[in-house]
């Protein structure tokens, strides 16, 4: 049930494009509220939880935009993975709860909610603003198409980014053991 | 345009994203861990991979492209996420923290 273009008139709630819609309407405020709670939370623990819910929330935005290889893997590597390391280092860091206002100062909050919310603002008025053209597809993106262009076009990049990750690994596993023994 | 039918609409995914990219600057501008602040980079490559993946559907040519290139970005924060928190891991067993507060031995 992939989202098709050519929806031009509205749809009723109890449609199936309605309840598609319906759903888009409910993922996108589950990726909002988690981001929220993502970068607003004191605990960390309630920030990757938050992180967590946001990840499920842009998977199903990916579904929607025509890719659920992308959804799939987005829940696989970042809710599975990424989000689950960043758990574990919460719990060997064992961060203490930090202290409210330090050197910072009490007005580092008020700042930066100004300084993200003039970059918010400057990016939507630069989306609006702009009109895009829509090119007709050359193909229709399946994941068939996807790992032939893979091991065609970008084999290249696919094969320096295992190297990046190998390096990456061992990179990890040094500096993470460093210091061990005392 | 009704609202059931903003799945269609280009500007819809550009808005989101833009909103994840300020709640992402914002966390990195106020958290005061350093696994803050690795967190709330996560939300930027996320709205970074989200505009991908939308002009990817509404107007790339090639609709693997996009699909693609998000699958590299997820390979690179997988890297950045591994190389990172070990990095906070070392912090913490040398420092007993890892608040930014407490990491000023580079200060002149």
């Amino acid at each position: 049930m992939n989202p098709s273009m050519a929806i031009t008139e509205a749809p009723g709630l109890f449609t199936a494009d309605g309840l598609t819609g319906l759903i888009f309407l409910i993922m996108m405020a589950v990726t909002v509220i988690g981001g929220i709670i993502a970068c607003c939370a004191e605990r960390l623990i309630r920030a990757i939880a938050g992180l967590i819910v946001c990840f499920i929330g842009v998977a199903a935005i990916y579904y929607f935009l025509n890719s659920p290889l992308v959804a799939m893997l987005q829940i696989l590597i970042y809710v599975g993975a990424i989000c689950i390391t960043i758990a574990f280092a919460i719990m060997l860091a064992a961060p203490e709860e930090s202290r409210k206002n330090g050197p910072a100062g009490p007005l580092s909050g008020p700042l930066g909610f100004i300084s993200a919310s003039l970059v918010t603002i400057g990016l939507i008025a630069m989306a609006m603003r702009t009109a895009f053209t829509s090119y007709p597809k050359i193909n229709k993106g399946t994941v068939e198409e996807i790992g032939i262009e893979f091991l065609t076009t970008y084999s290249m990049v696919f094969e320096l980014i295992s190297i990046v990750l190998l390096i990456a690994i061992i990179g990890a596993l040094v500096i993470a053991r460093a210091g061990r023994s005392k | 345009m009704s609202v059931l039918t903003l799945y269609n609409n280009l500007n819809t995914f550009l808005y989101l994203a833009a909103l994840l990219f300020g709640m992402g600057v914002y966390g990195l501008l106020t958290h005061r861990t350093l696994i803050g602040m690795l967190i709330s980079s996560e939300l930027i490559l996320a709205a970074a991979s989200i505009n991908f993946m939308a002009f990817n559907r509404f107007t790339a040519p090639d609709p693997t492209t996009g699909q693609i290139f998000t699958l590299f970005i997820m390979a690179i924060a997988a890297a950045e996420a591994a190389i990172g928190l070990s990095i906070v891991i070392a912090v913490y067993r040398n420092y007993k923290s890892v608040d930014t507060e407490d990491l000023v031995d580079l200060k002149g």
